[in-house]
């Protein structure tokens, strides 16, 4: 048995009944990465000894005889925007090179309290603003099914790792597709839970409306798993939902009866590839076969997810990334160029001219030291949201996209109603080739026509693979349930896996 | 509407940020795009309809007026890019 491509399930059975140990499972993985990580570039650091003493001492508690958890032993990637007491947490971005939280997010302690084995940080576009991991400061990530491509974004290190069998498990976030689009181009398994079902305390925010912690997987039982032990109300985060936590690993190999699915006509419309299209109406057949009923439904305002989301993310990202001044943390510029740079200026200004037009050093200070921090993208966001919010434009593109977005959870209460979950596609086309999309924003973001509309309506979605394109890249499905019905929507996602074998399917590594 | 080049110059001091001449000119182009393309929210008629800044029904979360430790001084400041035994360290505000 190989050990780094057995699925987190099947090796909580192997470590309990003592077939392996967490240190062997734990090296295991580290050969991989070490195997092919040059390549993929899912990694941004790798823990190596601090993941095997962990180990060790996993297994050393297991002789014992002591109590242990839900995740004993078990390798977990993160990604790299959940703090982590004294372990550096860049979000990939040059602004936090050097910052060491000096805290844990609450996700990251209760993966220490279920007993996971932190394996290392995985590579994200910066601050989770991008959809290829293109957008980070520090490496491309490749998709290991066709290393000129893109690995999705923004959790792309997180997908690609799980992808190429270095861990069992790994932690991503979704801001508007951040989890499921890169684990459909990457043929995994990836969940965004209802806003509010896992804690944001110590997850670096961009939009905090939107964002959500979710766990990534090969297969639909270790997502289960993986979610049972993230998810819970947290009282350090005022906008985590005080609702109880079915055991999702428990049920989720129970078929449901009488599933009612939607299909949104609106999604499969102009723009969505021939080959997806025929993966999900091929996949909408394996559940009817199953006994589902399939309805059609509408969604009048899906189609205008992009444009709300793009006024709503920004906007709470200005605010939310105002806090990186230079001051409390992270890159300040070279202080004595920034006020020579200023000396300069003043010495230039005409005799009549306003001193007061210049910077003052402060403001300079801040200016300069954010203009070098952030990448490109982080600052076209953070002004599109200052211009959003800006006096006299508040109303037009703000508030007017806060009312859309009512329309838009108004879509899915009416789908709710009549439907258990909706089914379509993730993406509208398979990995683009590195580069393709880095010099025209607008088509990046359509990449996230399909998903940015749970995040905006707060409800559960899961991506999972249904098929390969001619050219063997991976295509995802998409399933979505009303807030805080996850347990349904794993179910769902399990029956569908149980009838097929795509998501065995490994690329083939050099 | 498109933007202008001084919009955007605006735009970046109100951001506290330093675009140099090249990034103001693709910015101003890129941002005219995107807003190009999210000015079609205006088909749309939302007179009656309420805004949601927030998708959950959670409304004055409070918790027990306690006392509890809060972050050693050490600690917040480890991570600052200049600091003394008890401040943050800017370059001077006043008097120049």
């Amino acid at each position: 048995m190989d050990l780094h491509q057995t699925s987190a399930t099947a090796l909580l059975g192997e470590l309990r009944s003592g077939n392996c140990s967490s240190a062997e499972l734990t090296r295991a993985c580290l050969d991989q990465v070490d195997r092919h990580d040059e390549k993929i570039g899912a990694f941004l650091r790798v823990d190596a000894e601090g993941a095997i003493a962990r180990a060790e001492s996993i297994d050393q508690q297991r002789a014992a005889g002591t109590p242990l958890g839900p995740l004993a032993g078990l390798p977990v990637a993160i990604k790299d925007i959940l703090c982590t007491r004294d372990v550096p947490t860049t979000c990939g971005s040059r602004m936090l090179e050097t910052y060491c939280p000096p805290y844990n997010a609450t996700v990251i302690d209760r993966l220490e309290q279920a007993g996971a084995v932190l394996l290392g940080r995985t590579n994200m576009d910066e601050f989770g603003m991008g959809s290829s991991t293109e957008n980070s400061a520090y490496q491309l990530t490749r998709n290991p099914w066709d290393l000129e491509r893109i690995p999705g974004g923004s959790s792309g290190g997180s997908a690609a790792c799980l992808a190429s069998s270095m861990v069992p498990l790994s932690i991503g976030t979704d801001t508007g597709g951040s989890i499921r689009q890169p684990a459909a181009l990457c043929g995994v398994v990836g969940v965004k839970p209802s806003y509010g079902r896992v804690s944001r305390y110590g997850l670096v925010a961009y939009a905090s409306s939107l964002d959500q912690v979710g766990p990534l997987a090969r297969t639909v039982e270790d997502a289960a798993l993986l979610l049972e032990v993230i998810a819970g109300h947290d009282s350090r985060d005022s906008t985590s939902a005080p609702v109880e936590v079915p055991r999702y690993s428990e049920t989720v190999s129970q078929p449901l009866e009488g599933l009612r699915i939607g299909l949104v006509k609106e999604h499969f419309g102009e723009g969505l590839d021939n080959e997806i299209a025929a993966a999900i109406q091929e996949a909408i057949r394996v559940y009817e076969a199953l006994g589902a009923t399939i309805q059609e439904i509408s969604m009048p305002h899906a189609g205008y997810g992009v444009a709300t989301y793009y006024i709503i993310a920004p906007c709470e990202a200005s605010s939310n990334l105002a806090r990186y001044d230079g001051v409390h943390y992270g890159y300040r510029t070279e202080t004595q160029a920034m006020l020579q740079e200023l000396e300069n200026e003043r010495a230039q200004l005409p005799a009549d001219a306003d001193q007061e037009s210049l910077d003052s050093a402060l403001v300079r200070m801040y200016r300069r030291s954010r203009a070098e921090g952030l990448g490109e993208e982080v600052k076209r966001r953070i002004m599109l949201g200052t211009y959003a919010l800006s006096e006299g434009y508040y109303d037009a593109y703000y508030l007017k996209a806060l009312k859309v977005r009512r329309l838009i959870r108004g879509d899915y209460d009416a789908a709710f109603g009549q439907v258990d979950v909706i089914a379509g596609p993730v993406t509208s086309s398979p990995a683009f080739r590195c580069g393709e999309k880095t010099d025209d924003p607008l088509s990046m973001y359509l990449e996230d026509l399909y998903t940015v509309t749970a995040n905006l309506a707060g409800v559960a979605g899961i991506s999972l693979p249904c098929g390969f394109t001619q050219h063997g890249l991976p295509i995802g499905l998409q399933l979505q349930a009303a807030p805080f019905q996850e347990e349904r929507l794993l179910r769902a996602a399990a029956m569908y896996q149980a009838e097929t074998d795509w998501h065995t399917r490994r690329p083939p590594l050099a | 509407m498109p933007l202008s080049r001084s919009d955007v110059e605006k735009i970046s001091l109100l951001a506290r940020l330093q675009l140099g001449q090249d990034e103001l000119e693709r910015m101003t182009a890129q941002l005219s795009q995107i807003v190009q393309y999210v000015e079609q929210l205006s088909d749309l008629d939302t007179d009656n309809v309420e805004p949601m800044a927030h998708t959950l029904d959670l409304q004055d979360v409070l918790r027990p007026d306690e006392r509890c430790p809060s972050l050693p001084r050490p600690e917040a400041l480890a991570n600052a890019p200049r600091h003394d035994d008890e401040y943050y360290r800017v370059p001077a505000v006043l008097g120049d």
